[in-house]
């Protein structure tokens, strides 16, 4: 469900599940002009006014064509140090991993730090 | 324990060749997503949050250790090292990736498991009483007939698009531990007063979820030989008149409701007398060859008490508290069955390591005749323990962190993964869970305060059956934030209740006081010897109510 | 559109009417509602068919049985499973002719229509031309052997080899 008719309030980062690993990922710049996929949530492009979000709704409606992605959605944001921290708790949990487990997930640095060594 | 013949093995190993061809043709674009979640979800791959999540059936609960162990090689190898117990006695894994699960899919089939029909509109895994074989209460194992309906169901050509999912349980017992009134159909065998001959009680339309209702008796002696046939009209009934205009009606409870159980019974009876029972039925012979794996084990014939129990039980306050909440009485003089709490304080209800899976796999072999049950509740069961090797377990599992002695009681809680995981839930529920245990950490405590049943479900399905508990906190979402809807009276057994809610919606914080002041009512009300649910039941909601109104709030 | 039999694509030899009027082709499909009114315009040797809901009774199609050549069953959607059972119960009362899945079916459900009673599934364009029909065939053998009895012959099901093992091994009388 990408391009839903009501669109959450801006600004906005686009996240959504890898098809084939099931990871959060999300949309981040790449490239001049160009979108690609990141699991860091620090790294979401925040679409602040229409013709952003309906960039990140594009990319989202033609990756999940692609079959790249499921699941791609807009989540509301607020800005916090810089960082997009979704406004809504489910969302927010997207982003970090489990509360009760912080060794796991995104919070624990989980695709997003350089994989250890050895 | 059932063992595969060739015919099983075969149908598992092309239920892995279909699934790796379904996920084939889902990254080719031939299957849409919404073609693909179905099929994904009829072989228990759903997405949540953070990652998919594979449901692995353990049927009517009964593993064996090289069954655990595998699971625990699984977690290891695909996932973070550990998994959660369901209340279906299923076993999640959390951060399985969908390109490795053909691969543990082999390693299922290896060890005789699947993930087959554990999700879906489909019949699901069939559960059954988990000290099936064991319990004094027992008339008749529920086992055979549970193994002869997941033959039965799975891959089923006409019942595999149903407008539901469809789960049905099973008990031989007096005692209802398999909740089979909660349950789509539940099968109890009971004699016939006249023949003496074994039946089954057939209920349909009990279910929880967002219209909790308790099953409606359809037959009281349904032969045994006519089971399949049985089900199958049942299933028709269903399939073609159930409701499909909304999700939320789907179910075959709300059938049942809106025609009334005496006319849904009606409309079976017409299919079933036009079904050619002998061409659908399992013969008698199969019957039979089923049954003989579920003969009881090679039990030795021991005295009815242990003095090397006694002895150690005499020695140690501690593990003498253990044996008496965390063993069940068995039908064999000399042997008792062990639960083995997953809910130490503080770790999230129902989980278990890769390690802790390996300790258990080696107890059952060791001391278990090599068998082991998942509990709806959670918990497992070694069911066949000798009691004099009961000190020798107790000490194992004390270092494996699985002596926790509170089975029944209030820190003994069920919960499903709730808002950590799940993409449907609307609130947390293991946070939850544990503030409350760690409230009620106090072992003296949890005895004086005796048998009582915590259940958190986060979000309306209730898969973590809180409309049952005697006390059941509903995590819902409220203007932003999570709220706790708390009921009272519900109960799973034989007298099957819906609990009803007592206030207003708490935020998180306020759930373990609002616990504290309802056990506290209870602590000043009750009379000697009388449980929480007794206590309940007699009193009524009215001065549970009112000290529920005193609970501190935050401020709105 | 694309129509497939247990054997693969086949050629389509009925047309769709949308109301009664039956005229001179050989071999016409008319919806439910207009069923009575072509049957009584039926000429010799013209084969008359009808399309119904997967929500209508089997009692109301019942007298109809008789006279008709081919019964088609609508699948409003793959998640459906109406259909299944219907044809379960048409094939009871006795139907011979053909009979006829119509919808956005999957292939993964090929081997349940058959097991069902059906003959032939009728696909969307766009479904057909994105699950290809060799995608159909082998999803059709995905499954060698099945458990349930009655819904295949016993040579593919499990309890009947089971009882067939059991019987050959039993000692007979010589």
């Amino acid at each position: 469900m990408a391009a839903a008719a009501k669109r959450v309030p801006l600004p906005a980062i686009l996240l959504a599940n890898d098809l084939l690993d099931g990871d959060v990922v999300f949309a981040a710049a790449a490239g001049p002009g160009g979108l690609a996929w990141t699991r860091d949530p620090a790294r979401a492009l925040v679409a602040s006014d229409d013709a952003a979000a309906e960039r990140l709704e594009a990319f989202a409606a033609a990756e999940l064509r692609g079959n790249t992605v499921v699941d791609a959605y807009l989540v509301d944001i607020a800005l916090e140090g810089g960082r997009p921290v979704p406004r809504h708790f489910r969302e927010r949990f997207k982003t970090l991993g489990p509360s009760n487990r912080p060794d796991l997930g995104k919070q624990a640095g989980e695709g997003i730090a350089p994989a250890p060594k050895g | 324990m059932y063992r595969y013949d060739e015919f099983d093995e075969r149908f598992v190993r092309e239920r892995v060749a279909q699934f790796a061809d379904q996920v084939a043709r889902r990254l080719d674009g031939s299957l849409s997503e919404d073609e693909f979640k179905p099929l994904r979800l009829k072989n228990g791959v759903y997405l949540q949050l953070h990652a998919y999540m594979l449901r692995i059936a353990v049927p009517y609960g009964t593993l064996n250790a090289r069954q655990l162990r595998q699971l625990a090689l699984i977690g290891e190898r695909y996932d973070r090292g550990y998994g959660h117990f369901t209340t279906r006695t299923n076993l999640q894994f959390n951060w399985p990736k969908l390109r490795d699960i053909p691969a543990i899919l082999g390693l299922l089939a290896d060890v005789e498991m699947h993930c087959i029909q554990t999700s879906g509109n489909c019949i699901r895994n069939v559960t059954a009483d988990h000290f099936a074989g064991v319990a004094r209460d027992e008339i008749e194992d529920p086992r055979p007939t549970a193994e002869l309906i997941r033959q039965w169901s799975s891959g089923h050509p006409e019942f595999s698009y149903l407008p539901r999912k469809f789960k049905i349980a099973v008990t031989g017992a007096q005692e209802d531990r398999a909740v089979t009134r909660a349950h789509d159909i539940g099968l109890r065998l009971r004699r016939h007063p006249d023949t003496q001959e074994t039946c089954y009680e057939v209920s349909v339309g009990g279910g929880l979820g967002r219209t909790p209702m308790i099953g409606k008796v359809v037959r009281d002696y349904l032969p045994k030989k006519d089971l399949l046939a049985y089900l199958e009209a049942i299933l028709r009934v269903y399939n073609l008149e159930g409701r499909r205009d909304n999700k939320y009606k789907a179910r075959v409870k709300i059938l049942v409701h809106e025609i009334g159980a005496e006319e849904f019974a009606r409309r079976v009876e017409a299919e079933f007398a036009r079904l050619d029972g002998p061409s659908i039925n399992a013969d008698p012979e199969e019957v039979a060859r089923i049954a003989a794996y579920f003969a009881p084990p090679a039990y030795e014939t021991l005295p009815a008490v242990s003095n090397t129990l006694e002895a150690a039980r005499a020695a140690n306050p501690a593990f003498a508290r253990w044996v008496e909440v965390n063993t069940t009485a068995h039908k064999v003089p000399g042997y008792t069955a062990v639960t083995i709490s997953l809910k130490p304080a503080g770790q999230a209800p129902g989980d278990a390591t890769s390690a802790q899976m390996r300790t258990v796999a080696d107890l059952a072999e060791r001391y278990s005749l090599d068998e082991l049950r998942v509990t709806h509740a959670q918990n497992l069961v070694l069911p066949h323990v000798r009691l004099r090797d009961l000190p020798a377990i107790w000490r194992t599992l004390g270092e494996a962190g699985l002596a926790e002695a509170n089975i029944g009681l209030v820190t003994d809680i069920i919960s499903c993964p709730g808002l950590d995981y799940c993409a449907l839930a609307t609130a947390r529920s293991i946070p939850i869970a544990q503030a409350i245990q760690q409230r009620f950490a106090d072992a003296q405590r949890q005895r004086e305060i005796g048998p009582l049943g915590i259940k958190i479900s986060g979000c309306i399905n209730a898969c973590g059956h809180h409309h049952v508990g005697h006390i059941g906190i509903l995590g819902l979402e409220k203007r932003g934030i999570e709220s706790y809807q708390i009921t009272l009276g519900g109960d799973a057994g034989e007298n099957a209740a819906i609990g009803e809610i007592l206030g207003p919606g708490l935020a998180a914080e306020e759930v373990p006081a609002a616990i504290e002041r309802i056990v506290a009512v209870y602590l000043a009300e009750r009379l000697e010897a009388e449980s929480f649910i007794d206590a309940v039941r007699r009193l009524g909601l009215a001065p549970f109510k009112a000290a529920f109104q005193e609970v501190p709030r935050a401020a709105a | 559109m694309p129509l497939l039999d247990r054997n693969g694509a086949r050629e389509d030899g009925w047309t769709r009417s949308e109301g009664a009027a039956v005229g001179n082709i050989p071999a016409v499909i008319v919806p439910w509602d207009s069923l009575a009114d072509a049957l009584a315009q039926q000429g010799d040797g013209r084969n008359i068919g009808v399309l119904i809901p997967n929500s209508l009774a089997i009692s109301a199609l019942a007298p109809f049985l008789p006279r008709l050549a081919l019964v088609a069953i609508g699948f409003p959607a793959y998640s459906d499973g109406r259909g299944f059972s219907l044809a379960r119960q048409l094939r009871r009362a006795g139907f011979a002719g053909e009979l006829r899945a119509s919808g956005p079916l999957i292939p993964d459900q090929f081997a349940y229509a058959l097991a069902c009673g059906f003959d032939t599934i009728e696909l969307p364009q766009a479904n057909a031309e994105r699950q290809p029909l060799e995608q159909w065939l082998r999803a059709r053998d995905s499954y060698s052997l099945t458990y349930q009895r009655g819904y295949g012959t016993p040579d593919r099901n499990i309890l009947d080899r089971r009882r067939a093992a059991r019987a050959a091994a039993a000692p007979g009388p010589r």
